[in-house]
């Protein structure tokens, strides 16, 4: 068994998570993704908003950042632009990635910024006490949607393709040899990377919609999924109403801070003489 | 070196400012009347290898900033009114987590969309309470092109030292005047760097001493594996609920501002010795204001004019004594009486203090001011 417990603050253990919730799920996958790349702890950099899911990061060992609601691309953006040669990833919700962080969800796969971004979707707000959000099922119930949600809801991966992300994959908390394996290919692409993860939020979602405990709850999201290759030799009646898991769409472009780097180079290259400029500052110095 | 005089903007200024201050990183988001700023950071930021980003938003602008700040880089963002606004959050954020961070705000007439792009200074308060709880601020208000310069350099010297996030509150006409500007000599400035650890072992990150102490801050990326949160946070950056351990950090932080204030305060002041009518303004408003007390000197009014550099923290020291001296305090203002809240919360009974807000848009005239001094004399 591999020693993933180097990658935790221990003494932050144990977590803040309802019993039998899927973020650890997702967090034990990040880090085992980690691990088989043999990626440099010091040069991981983990990112994270405001919500349930985003409380991950404060039990990893890396540099850590657990910022505003929905706000946390835009600072992953900053840091990622500042440090190229970091590793940088983003831990996020579906209430905090699609609804007050969709703005820059969809800006910074419009750039293809080099980030990865695992969206922990659990189709509720948790924190919060279980609110419908964006990625709530029509038809469910949720404390602000007694009645039954009557909003339509995300395909986050359509979402992120159409907006120019370069990888996208679709997993869930059941299917998690698949969730390690894409986000090991997500953190390998040299771009914006979506991986997102649907997973169990038995305290309100699975209790409010009787939809059962933490198993009956995987069972639920498991029925409720199709390989995206087996997909492809279903009859179309057999995968509707369904969601796709696997390896969604893998399309290598030039990524964001690379595309500055070059310019500057550029910028550099034909301007030699900055004399002329504002202030005369010493070249990439700090 | 023969001195050269540039014929330079507010904006131009401000920007060479923050280039002599040793600016790597620049966020921001078009809005008249600060966007020169970015076009200019835009233009010079890559000849030094240095960072610009369009963000989607003035959120996303100062999330950017705080992102790139926590690796080390001395950042900027330039604003007005209504991206000031969506920024306060993100404001308390840099402000409780100690993230230094410059943020140049052209004021323009408000509320919401209101009167663009006309010349304000409304958002005194906004720049001192815009975000929520207590927390922490500095705003320095140049009054010419050349302060601009000045302040926004002192504006990141401040925010290094001190870990706090500093507002240079310019308004429309500070920015987009032209003046004939020498800068200093290159060589004779030294920009401050926040204090940082010498090695990993042990570090904690907000370790300081209770009594406004400033910890020291380690860039992400070098082995320091901190934690940053905009939850109350103990000295090892763990989130805590704990009564006291919240206490302690919100009342180190307003002291950090209180104990270290006397550094952070500038002023000008002309004929407030011996002064009767004394006249307290800032910006662009205390050009009118100082040319109305001049014409009343002349014709034998004892007017003094203190114009204030530092608006957060409050200059108390500088308002009280001149409340010792002065029987009334005048306070143009192109708002409603922000500042003069202020004047009036420390001059208590001391001097009568006269408020006058101007909020149609347009600069004060100097007999707009002069009339009020001769009034109250």
């Amino acid at each position: 068994m591999s020693d993933v417990l180097k990658y935790f603050r221990q003494e932050r253990l144990p977590h803040i998570w309802c019993p039998g919730c899927g973020h650890g799920t997702v967090t034990g996958a990040l880090v085992r993704a980690i691990e088989r790349l043999g990626l440099d702890k010091n040069k991981v950099c983990v990112v994270s908003g405001i919500g349930c899911s985003s409380r991950a990061v404060g039990y990893l060992d890396f540099d850590t950042l657990h910022t505003a609601h929905g706000r946390a691309l835009a600072f992953a953006t900053g840091i990622k632009l500042a440090r190229p040669d970091l590793k940088v990833v983003v831990m996020t919700g579906d209430g905090d990635c699609t609804a007050i962080g969709g703005n820059h969800f969809i800006h910074a796969a419009r750039r293809n910024i080099g980030i990865t971004t695992i969206v922990m979707n659990n189709e509720i707000y948790g924190m919060t006490s279980g609110q419908y959000s964006p990625m709530t099922p029509k038809g469910m119930v949720g404390t602000t949607a007694p009645y039954g949600n009557v909003e339509r809801s995300f395909d986050l991966c359509e979402l992120a393709k159409a907006a120019g992300a370069t990888f996208v994959g679709r997993s869930t908390t059941y299917h998690v040899p698949l969730l390690i394996d894409l986000i090991e290919k997500a953190l390998q692409n040299d771009g914006f990377s979506v991986v997102e993860s649907i997973g169990q939020c038995p305290t309100y979602l699975g209790r409010k919609n009787k939809i059962g405990g933490a198993v009956e709850m995987l069972n639920w999201i498991k029925d409720q999924s199709v390989n995206v290759k087996a997909a492809a030799a279903l009859p179309p009646e057999k995968v509707k109403g369904k969601f796709l898991i696997g390896e969604l769409h893998n399309a290598p472009a030039p990524e964001y801070s690379s595309e500055q780097g070059e310019l500057i180079g550029r910028v550099q290259r034909n301007y030699s003489d900055i004399k002329g400029g504002l202030w005369e500052c010493a070249s990439n110095s700090d | 070196m023969p001195k050269v005089v540039k014929l330079m903007q507010g904006s131009e200024a401000c920007t060479a400012g923050a280039l002599a201050a040793g600016l790597r990183f620049y966020a921001g988001y078009p809005i008249t009347p600060s966007t020169e700023v970015a076009e200019l950071c835009a233009e010079e930021l890559p000849k030094i290898g240095g960072k610009f980003i369009q963000m989607e938003d003035e959120i996303g602008s100062i999330a950017a900033c705080i992102g790139a700040s926590l690796t080390g880089k001395k950042v900027m963002t330039a604003t007005s009114g209504p991206g000031f606004s969506l920024m306060q959050e993100c404001l308390g954020y840099a402000s409780l987590c100690e993230i230094p961070l410059v943020i140049v705000n052209a004021q323009r007439m408000g509320p919401s969309t209101g009167m663009p792009t006309s010349p304000a200074q409304g958002d005194v308060m906004q720049a001192r309470w815009g975000t929520h709880g207590d927390h922490p601020i500095i705003a320095l208000a140049p009054g010419n092109v050349r302060e601009c310069f000045d302040l926004t350099l002192r504006a990141f010297d401040l925010s290094e030292k001190y870990r706090i996030p500093a507002i240079v509150l310019t308004d429309e006409v500070i920015s987009h005047m032209r003046e004939g500007v020498e800068l200093p000599d290159p060589a004779e400035v030294r920009p401050l760097r926040r204090a940082a650890p010498s090695s990993p072992a042990g570090y904690k990150p907000y370790a300081a001493d209770p009594d406004g102490g400033v910890p020291l801050m380690a860039p992400f990326g070098e082995g320091y594996r901190w934690h940053c949160t905009g939850l109350f946070h103990d000295e090892s950056g763990a989130p805590s609920g704990k009564a006291d351990v919240a206490d302690k950090l919100l009342r180190r932080l307003q002291l950090k501002m209180d104990k270290n204030a006397p550094d952070m305060w500038d002023n000008v002041q002309e004929g407030t010795e011996d002064c009767d009518i004394a006249v307290v303004s800032f910006g662009s408003s205390a050009m009118s204001a100082l040319s109305a007390v001049r014409r009343a000197r002349r014709e034998g009014v004892k007017a003094g004019m203190l114009r204030l550099k530092t608006i957060w923290p409050f200059p108390e020291p500088a308002i009280r004594e001149l409340a010792s001296r002065a029987k009334a305090i005048v306070v143009p203002e192109m708002n409603l009486g922000q500042l003069a809240l202020e004047v009036e919360r420390v001059a208590g009974c001391r001097s009568r203090v006269i408020r006058v807000g101007k909020v149609n848009g347009e600069l004060f005239r100097p007999d707009e001011i002069y009339d009020v001094i001769m009034g109250a004399k």
